[in-house]
């Protein structure tokens, strides 16, 4: 059997046009879940394939394409998807946040405020927010028809009841232009601010479950809270032992066992960026950092 | 000094490298030819099909040998492959009462017009080990006159016992799960789309359930057939029906009781199964689910999971599941480390109110 | 029909991809102007550029509607020929629809407007418009857009701005539009509000 010839960005073009029509309407209707016959991809379902059905409706020729996951370049699945679009659709693709015009992440959102004209796609696992209160998909979208959000609002003030705070640390819940209650993706709440107001395209795309939404620039985000229990990110409270950094989220990374750790930044051109900007944290120094 | 990983395209070539090596075995073992698959191997083949939804041995046996006999690895693969392939248009439904029959067995009757036809099957199968043997005898042959077989469930619909089987509108467009989002409630060729599509084990584990009271429905195997049936699809230009070829299926067909309403008279009730090859746990698992699912249509009670659509359908397809279960293995450590700043505060809130605790204690003690 | 029926795209895959873009950035800034490449000569009344649109997103799972201008034209039998898509001719069944006399067509409920469970299952209204440099002046906020955002565009229904005002407060059903000229594109998602005082 000879090799199968795949068309550019892998996708048949009758499927792009149905991914297509259904990122059109995600845009119209912000943080609506769009259903969509999300096709089998050579990837497997949990892996990307929600974004990677996205990226590949929308990329052109002339796109620069950057792929994360946990906010580094170079972890495997996201230099197996990044391989994937150099090899289908011939894309330049680049590590810079600042040169890429689409960028498909897993769990973060770069450190690089991103600028008008930029699409980041996102990995989406479970796109329902509400899926862990209520499993079945005909009453969460009846909830949902109704605005009703009244069960989201009980599970966070549980926690504050529990734990003295609200106890969701990523793919903490927003609220869209006022309208739909959305999962952002398992991004730590770190990241939602960044959400707010942004001036790039977000696209959302779950493989799996078969849905599509969208964020366009310029729209009212906002993190689910309490007046007396304002949402607030969170972020290890150090500075990144390879650049300095005191302002990016940060990974926790153990040296030895002896309890010895240090953090470096999560994104990884942006530290790559500041180091070659100059930002040199002196070899020996480690950060002690600690937590808040 | 720490320096950030580096070098995840050159891991990811060499792992692939020795997963190709590790595929190839000992070298001095001959190489497995997919004919040899698909001649020894074929029930492996069958499942492969069914659950991949393509009706290709070759394309199958081509699978399993790259997924090192992992058959849900195969059937990912063969379904990434379907999903490029252009769609030409639907054939007509299969005619089962038409199969050139090699094995049929009813549990409802004792004999019944084409008899009971036992063909290869493990059945009555002693489960003991056999060492290699050399060929084994060739088999008996029969009478090669072909007989009719009506199907049970029509001998039965004959007399008004059984509910009718759907009308068969060739008008009604069909379903078709790989193109359309599956949205609740779902009509019943969709389901039986998902169910031939769905994992073997969950349906066998689904289906058993039913048997032990997790929606007792009282099965009857009402007839399991195998055999080939011809395919066709109808030609607009030429106004008639044109064979593309043969399929070999195996269906079963559940019969059930059904109490009957006011408006209904009692009578039984069915439940339907079909599966490329031959996959006759797979066809009679999904026989008892496709009738523990109609549960809505039929006013049964729903309380039991086989009888709960949503959560049938939404776990019942190993590549989404495996996908989901196993990306578990990605890089999860922001969000982890996300938890675990916050379990540490909590802890550290925890310890300063115990310890306030203790001081209070401590204190009111002495008073 | 004509004899020699006026070709599609004459690469399928990069036009559409290229269409596309302008149209999604249409959507994610309403309100704004995007450029529409020129490839195509289809039967007139139908513009090169509601023609890119519809080769880009028509297909045969995509009902199309056309307004009474189309009736006596070649569009019909081009966008079959070349998109595969169902003409109906009811706009209660159209999935799209494209307009080439914007200032007579039928109100936007007479079209899809989804249901609150799937606010999805709603038209998009393509309309052939003569300018958007001139005519009415309209302000608009939203999702999509930074502050405020004039667009001008004629022709349109005398009654436009209560018809968008409506299609808001239906929200999160509705009809999007597409307003195209013969190389240009702006969109009014159903999420853009209108602004009362201009």
């Amino acid at each position: 059997m000879n090799a199968p010839a795949y068309n550019f960005a892998y996708l048949d073009e009758q499927t792009k046009r149905m991914i297509r029509r259904a990122i059109l309407k995600a845009i119209a209707i912000p943080g609506y879940q769009v259903p969509f016959a999300s096709r089998e991809m050579p990837m497997p379902y949990g892996w990307g394939t929600g974004g990677v059905q996205v990226t590949a409706a929308i990329l052109g020729p002339h796109d620069v394409l950057k792929v994360i996951d946990q906010g580094s370049d170079d972890t495997t699945n996201a230099v197996s998807i990044r391989k994937f679009f150099a090899k289908t659709a011939g894309v330049r693709t680049t590590t810079s946040t600042e040169e890429a015009t689409v960028i498909q992440t897993r769990h973060r959102i770069p450190e690089r405020p991103l600028k008008a004209g930029q699409v980041i796609v996102f990995q989406v696992p479970i796109p329902e927010p509400l899926r862990f209160l209520e499993p079945r998909e005909t009453e969460t979208r009846r909830l949902h028809a109704l605005a009703d959000y009244g069960l989201m609002q009980v599970k966070l003030y549980e926690d504050i009841a529990r734990h003295g705070h609200i106890a969701t640390t990523f793919a903490y819940p927003v609220r869209v232009d006022d309208r739909y209650v959305m999962d952002p993706s398992p991004t730590p709440k770190f990241d939602n601010p960044k959400m707010d107001n942004c001036p790039a395209l977000q696209l959302f795309g779950a493989g799996r479950e078969k849905r599509i939404y969208a964020i366009p620039p310029h729209t009212r985000v906002v993190s689910l809270d309490f007046e007396d229990h304002p949402f607030e990110p969170y972020r290890h409270d150090g500075t990144c032992a390879l650049c300095g950094a005191t302002d990016g989220y940060l990974d926790e990374v153990i040296t030895d066992d002896r309890g010895g750790r240090m953090f470096v930044c999560s994104d990884t051109d942006y530290c790559e960026t500041r180091r070659s900007a100059g930002s040199v944290v002196k070899a020996g120094a480690t950060s002690e950092g600690g937590c808040a | 000094m720490y320096v950030a990983v580096k070098g995840g395209e050159r891991a990811i070539e060499n792992a692939h490298r020795l997963l190709a090596h590790e595929r190839r075995g000992a070298r001095d073992t001959p190489e497995l030819t997919t004919e040899q698959i698909s001649e020894q191997l074929a029930l492996a083949v069958d499942r492969v099909m069914t659950e991949g939804s393509l009706y290709d041995r070759e394309l199958a046996a081509l699978a399993i040998k790259q997924a090192r006999g992992d058959l849900i690895e195969a059937i990912f693969l063969l379904r990434a492959f379907r999903a490029t392939l252009p769609r030409f248009g639907a054939t007509l439904p299969l005619d089962t009462g038409a199969m050139q029959v090699r094995r049929r067995i009813s549990a409802t009757f004792k004999d019944l017009p084409g008899g009971q036809v036992l063909g290869p099957t493990f059945d009555y199968t002693h489960r003991l080990l056999e060492g290699a043997a050399g060929d084994p005898e060739p088999p008996a042959t029969g009478d090669p006159a072909p007989v009719a077989m009506p199907r049970v469930t029509d001998l039965l619909q004959a007399e008004g016992l059984i509910e009718p089987a759907p009308a068969d509108d060739p008008q009604a467009p069909v379903g078709d799960l790989t193109r359309e989002p599956l949205a609740f409630p779902a009509e019943r060729d969709v389901r039986l789309q998902n169910l031939a599509r769905g994992d073997e084990g969950f349906l066998l584990a689904l289906g058993y359930s039913t048997q032990r009271g997790y929606g007792r429905n009282h099965p009857f195997a009402g007839e399991i057939r195998l055999g080939e049936v011809e395919v066709e699809v109808f030609a607009e230009e030429a106004g008639f029906a044109l064979p593309l070829g043969r399929l070999t299926v195996t269906e079963c067909q559940m019969i059930t009781q059904f109490k009957g309403s006011a408006s209904a008279p009692p009578c039984f009730t069915r439940g339907y199964g079909l599966s490329f090859g031959h996959s006759e746990r797979k066809a009679m698992s999904m026989a008892l689910v496709d009738r523990a699912l109609r549960a809505r249509e039929l006013d049964d009670e729903v309380k039991a999971p086989a009888q709960d659509e949503e959560f049938v359908l939404s776990h019942s397809d190993n590549v989404q599941a495996t996908g989901f279960v196993e990306h578990l293995k990605l890089p999860h450590y922001v969000d982890f480390q996300a938890e675990l700043g916050l379990v540490r505060r909590m802890r550290a809130t925890a310890e300063v109110e115990t310890a306030r605790e203790g001081d209070t204690a401590a204190q009111e003690a002495a008073e | 029909m004509t004899a020699a029926l006026a070709p599609g795209f004459c690469d399928p895959v990069l036009s559409a991809q290229s269409v596309f873009r302008s149209v999604m950035d249409a959507l994610a800034r309403p309100a704004t102007l995007c450029d529409l490449p020129q490839m195509l000569s289809p039967p007139p009344p139908l513009t090169p550029a509601s023609a890119a649109v519809a080769l880009t997103l028509f297909d045969q799972d995509t009902p199309v509607f056309l307004d009474d201008p189309f009736a006596p034209t070649d569009v019909a039998y081009w966008l079959r020929f070349h998109a595969g898509a169902p003409i109906v001719t009811e706009p209660q069944q159209a999935a799209f629809a494209i307009l080439a006399d914007p200032a007579n067509m039928p109100p936007f409920d007479a079209f899809p407007l989804g249901t609150p469970e799937y606010p999805d299952r709603s038209a998009t209204l393509i309309l052939q418009v003569a300018s958007l440099e001139h005519g009415y002046e309209l302000a608009f906020c939203g999702p999509g857009i930074e502050d405020r955002r004039i667009l001008h565009a004629t022709p349109l229904p005398a009654d436009f701005p209560q018809r968008l005002a409506h299609n808001r407060a239906l929200f999160p059903r509705g009809v999007d539009l597409l307003l195209v000229t013969d190389a240009r594109v702006a969109a009014l998602p159903r999420s853009t509000k209108l602004i009362d005082e201009v």
